[in-house]
């Protein structure tokens, strides 16, 4: 079973135990073709392993991930958190790029135009003309943040995976990129799923928000899941949620205080 | 030098080179250099298993080369797998040492199954050399883009695919040691398999120049090791070997990465910013 045009993934309940502790608990959430969705949660909160179920690389112990089918070229496109790039390899971005297109082809690939413009053409995009031609090993993390971003995009992916893509930026490319992905999210129709365990890079661009803690997830807009009530449930115990100067900061309560049956629970967004 | 048996070491040598600089390409590119020993080592028991049963060297080297490729396969974990090579290495080396005592053979022709003797090749071995070469280079042309992806990029290439990669790529290595190893020996094979793609590395800076520039490596150290082996009759594991670090190191001394990063750097900054 595939997804129609207008979404980009369907998770289903998806529940996942790993060395005998249950990592995912029923996640199902939706992302719709175009939109940009913070995955956010921290250390060990289960994000990438949700990536990894998404991609087929870790199979749930109960649930189901739905993906967009496209004939011909990969649907999702993924950038790793951690990648090693060996300085020394004689392979520019250029040419990391071009693989994405058609990496899992056999043969020789034959010089081809149409290649090279849309390679050049994501390199553009992305903002990575400048480096594409030096050793993709050799550039800064931030540089090789995004041949990596082109890398997933070259190939018109309908859902695009970022982990912790922001983790090694500055605060200046932190939001160029987010810009691009924005972009990117809007002008192809893709659906982007970026984590982070900082959301706040992410909430100028950011249409809806999956936050996980201890497995479990709750999904809506910013203004319906980032809430004391609804993180507070998700934690478990209370927290906080301070809004200054267009930042949030969510800060956990004293545990002590922590009320499970308290009366003013809100249901709406899980 | 160009008579008698010489076309025939000269051809055998030319195709070796040729297979084991394209090989080497992604030998360097996966950082497999000790997998790209350790095949050919443990190779050295299936020939001696095959002249102690009396088959064709050819035969017991590219058995035992298999065995070696699928040995490593299995036995290393994902990600760091010199542990599992020295295994496969050490278990394949046993059996050699056993063979070796077993077997009456001469001790020249251990030496040479070592350091390798390419006067020697014959006519016999001209058109399996020839078949292998043939094998080798389509499987590298097929295998060439999934292969480079994961290699330069492993985090994109995972589960059953990688794995299935991975395999491939060392039975590449197993094909080209059966061929190389009659010609420059098991203990050299660095000097075909990784000496010329580590210089051309340094020197070109895209892949598929990498790779021209290392099979022309390859073609000009076993070209010249071969003359220099037949005008002073010193063995040519002797050449190969010092001509092949000779070139690594010149490249590397050529290039230290302080003077052409920085130069580079310099230049794309500054277009940068006008
Ligand atoms: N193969 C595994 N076996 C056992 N536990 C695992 C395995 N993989 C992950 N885990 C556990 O699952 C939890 C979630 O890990 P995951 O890598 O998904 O976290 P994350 O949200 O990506 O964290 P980070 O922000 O640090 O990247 C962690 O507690 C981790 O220890
Ligand atoms: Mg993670």
């Amino acid at each position: 079973m595939s997804l129609g045009g207008d979404v980009g993934l369907r998770v289903q309940d998806v529940t996942v135990e790993l060395g005998g502790r249950r990592v995912l608990d029923e996640v199902r959430f939706e992302l719709p073709a175009g939109t940009l969705t913070g995955l956010i949660g921290s250390n060990g909160a289960g994000k990438t392993t949700l990536m990894r179920v998404i991609l087929g690389q870790l199979s749930p112990t109960r649930g189901a991930v739905l993906l967009p089918d496209v004939a011909g070229h990969r649907a999702v496109g993924y950038v790793p958190q951690k990648f090693l790039l060996d300085p020394d390899m004689p392979v520019r971005g250029r040419d990391l790029v071009a693989l994405g297109l058609d990496g899992h082809r056999l043969g020789f690939p034959l010089p081809n135009r149409e290649r090279r413009r849309r390679v050049a053409e994501i390199l553009r995009a992305v903002g990575a003309e400048a480096v594409a031609d030096e050793r993709v090993g050799r550039l800064s993390g931030g540089e090789q943040q995004r041949i990596l971003i082109a890398h997933a995009l070259v190939s018109r992916p309908r859902l695009l995976l970022l982990d912790e893509p922001l983790a090694n930026l500055d605060l200046r490319s932190a939001r160029e990129v987010v810009d691009l992905l924005a972009r990117v999210a809007r002008e192809q129709r893709v659906a982007v799923l970026i984590s982070a365990h900082e959301m706040n890079a992410l909430l100028p661009a950011m249409d809806r928000v999956i936050y996980l803690a201890d497995g479990r997830a709750a999904c809506g807009t910013a203004e319906e899941v980032v809430r004391p009530d609804v993180l507070s449930r998700l934690y478990g115990h209370r927290v906080e949620v301070i809004r200054v100067g267009g930042r949030v900061l969510v800060i956990a309560g004293d545990s002590d205080d922590a009320e499970p049956s308290h009366p003013h629970h809100h249901d709406g967004a899980f | 030098m160009f008579s008698g048996t010489m076309p025939d070491a000269w051809i055998v040598g030319t195709m070796v080179a040729v297979v084991g600089g394209a090989i080497g390409f992604f030998v360097v590119l996966r950082g497999a250099a000790f997998a790209a020993h350790a095949i050919p080592s443990g190779s050295f028991a299936g020939a001696a298993g095959a002249t102690l049963v009396g088959v064709s060297t050819l035969l017991g080297l590219g058995l035992f080369a298999v065995l070696g490729a699928f040995g490593i396969a299995g036995l290393s974990h994902r990600g760091r797998r010199d542990v599992g090579t020295a295994l496969a290495l050490v278990l394949l080396l046993g059996l050699g040492a056993l063979f070796v005592s077993l077997s009456a053979e001469p001790a020249s022709s251990i030496f040479a199954l070592l350091f390798g003797e390419v006067l020697a090749v014959g006519r016999g071995e001209l058109l399996p050399t020839a078949a292998l070469t043939a094998v080798c280079l389509a499987a590298l042309a097929t295998l060439w883009r999934p292969l480079l992806l994961a290699s330069a990029l492993p985090e994109a290439v995972v589960g059953a695919r990688a794995v299935t990669l991975d395999l491939a790529f060392l039975l590449l290595v197993a094909l080209a040691t059966t061929m190389t190893v009659p010609v420059v020996g098991t203990t050299l094979i660095f000097s075909v398999l990784v000496a010329p793609a580590a210089t051309a590395r340094s020197l070109a800076g895209t892949p598929g120049r990498a790779l021209s520039l290392s099979v022309i490596t390859a073609l000009a150290i076993v070209w010249s090791a071969t003359a220099l082996a037949y005008l002073t009759e010193w063995p040519i594991g002797f050449f190969v070997g010092s001509l092949g670090a000779a070139a690594f190191l010149a490249a590397r001394l050529g290039t230290s990465p302080a003077r052409a990063g920085g130069s580079r750097r310099g230049s794309r900054s500054s277009a940068a910013q006008s």
